[in-house]
């Protein structure tokens, strides 16, 4: 409490979208690697099925991921009975039904940063006798800088911003699952304007910002290296 | 000894073309391999490099290469981009390869880039881009070094000095070099043998003087030029010709400006007289 104003709905949403965006760069960064580099006729179904959670009501996605973790599904009763952890209205679900949700916004921007590279430059290090994944992390990644730093914040920013899946498999749980969306959704339900006001200019500023601060890195950067 | 004899289906962009190789090249030669865009050179190297698959087999000093990944290949390979990796100064570019600090000191010596070493590409010229790829090359002391069109990129200058320093380390390192160039007086200074691919298939093997050397019967030298235009001048006809970077003027009668056409590909010789030379 600062100032009269409940912080936990912001402190959980950053907290979610930085578990997510962790764990989804784990995934995205060799899968969206081996995108790039594929020559497989299976990749225009792989790059649809990942580009899905743009064109899907999040609602959709919600409802999914809801029916797939819940204790009547085989996935969610596993857990339950063999772990004893509930997939559904907690945060470990909130984070599942994330990394669902932002995955494109990770995968695509360093997808097409892979694809600009030099091709030549990649062959140049795999003749130089660097497997892959070597040249994944020492040539690859820090040639794409703009484009990582992009995947990454867009993806924090679309997760802070998410409300219809979280609603869908969190519920609005005080402390646990309610988000600054769903907090400010929940005050205008109850007509608490000045607080969604108040709650929902944070959330405009904390946005604004950091896009801002993305844009201009990447002007930076391309000045420096001369694009 | 090298001896190559692979084939693959290239799609072309008149169609599938076959690329039908079989070479033996002597250990410490330097081949060059010119021949039209689209002929397969690229794509040969490319093979040889591992960077493409193909049918047949590639074998060097009785070690047959054909299930070796890229990785395995004791080769270097200098593309026509340089492609340096860009987030590496020269010296880590060079390092990156085989972490050999003496040999990378001497290599950089022997290209005169001792005083770059800490600099990133992007503040590099062409040239010192292309001497940067070329030391690159040469850290994992390959078997067979591959050139791409190296020097198509730079300007005259730029060129003979690479070209210098290429056949430098080619002697120095004992390599075998297998070199795709356009330029004849590049392929007639380096290699002591030229191969000419055609649409996938070799055309003429031999050695540069004897393919490069234009002239037939008694003529004393021919050129090949590119008619710019033909002009009238009273009662004779002047063609303009363009033969490499020059510009010039050969008389013709009004019979042989009829005969020929604008833009036409014609060889300019002469035989009547010893040809002065001056510097």
């Amino acid at each position: 409490m600062i100032f009269g104003l409940d912080l936990e709905p912001f402190l959980l949403s950053f907290k979610l979208a930085g578990i997510t965006t962790f764990i989804l760069f784990l995934i995205a960064l060799p899968f969206s690697w081996w995108l790039s580099q594929t020559k497989s006729r299976y990749k225009p179904l792989l790059e649809a099925i990942t580009s899905l959670p743009i064109v899907l009501p999040p609602s959709v996605i919600g409802f999914y991921v809801l029916f797939a973790l819940s204790y009547n599904s085989p996935i969610g009763a596993f857990f339950e009975e063999t772990f004893g952890i509930s997939l559904v209205f907690n945060f470990t679900g909130l984070v599942i039904a994330s990394c669902f949700y932002s995955f494109p916004f990770m995968v695509q921007p360093l997808q097409s940063g892979f694809e600009s590279l030099n091709k030549n430059m990649i062959e140049a290090s795999f003749v130089a006798g660097k497997t892959k994944l070597q040249t994944l992390y020492f040539v690859a990644l820090p040639n794409i800088k703009p484009a990582l730093l992009s995947a990454l914040i867009i993806t924090f920013a679309h997760t802070v911003g998410e409300f219809g899946v979280v609603l869908m498999v969190g519920g609005s749980i005080s402390g646990e699952t309610k988000v600054a969306s769903v907090a400010i959704y929940e005050m205008v339900e109850i007509m608490d304007y000045e607080m969604a006001h108040i709650y929902s200019a944070i959330m405009l500023t904390l946005s604004f910002v950091t896009l801002l601060g993305v844009y201009t890195f990447n002007h930076k950067y391309k000045k420096r290296i001369g694009i | 000894m090298i001896k190559i004899n692979i084939s693959k289906t290239l799609q072309g962009s008149s169609g599938d073309m076959s690329l039908r190789v079989k070479l033996d090249i002597k250990e410490q030669d330097f081949l060059a391999i010119s021949g039209k865009s689209g002929s397969g050179k690229t794509t040969l190297l490319r093979i040889l490099a591992g960077l493409e698959d193909s049918n047949g087999e590639i074998e060097i000093s009785g070690i047959s290469w054909k299930d070796f990944p890229v990785q395995k290949r004791n080769i270097g390979f200098v593309f026509q981009d340089y492609a340096l990796f860009e987030n590496m100064s020269v010296e880590k570019n060079l390092l990156f390869v085989n972490d050999d600090k003496k040999l990378a000191k001497h290599l950089l010596e022997l290209t005169q880039l001792t005083s770059l070493a800490k600099r990133l590409p992007n503040k590099l010229s062409g040239g010192q881009k292309q001497r940067v790829a070329l030391c690159r090359a040469f850290m994992k002391r390959p078997k067979l070094l591959l050139l791409d069109e190296p020097l198509s990129a730079l300007d005259p200058l730029m060129r003979a000095k690479l070209q210098d320093d290429i056949l430098k380390l080619h002697k120095e390192f004992k390599t075998t070099t297998i070199m795709v160039s356009h330029d004849p007086s590049e392929i007639y200074k380096l290699s002591n043998r030229l191969v000419v691919l055609e649409d996938g298939k070799i055309i003429k093997d031999g050695c540069a003087k004897d393919i490069l050397l234009q002239t037939q019967g008694s003529q004393k030298f021919s050129l090949k030029g590119e008619i710019l235009d033909i002009v009238k001048a009273d009662i004779i006809f002047i063609a303009v010709v363009a033969i490499g970077q020059q510009i010039v003027e050969i008389v013709l009668d009004e019979d042989e400006s009829k005969s020929f056409k604008i833009g036409q590909s014609v060889h300019v010789s002469t035989k009547a007289f010893a040809p002065n030379i001056t510097a």
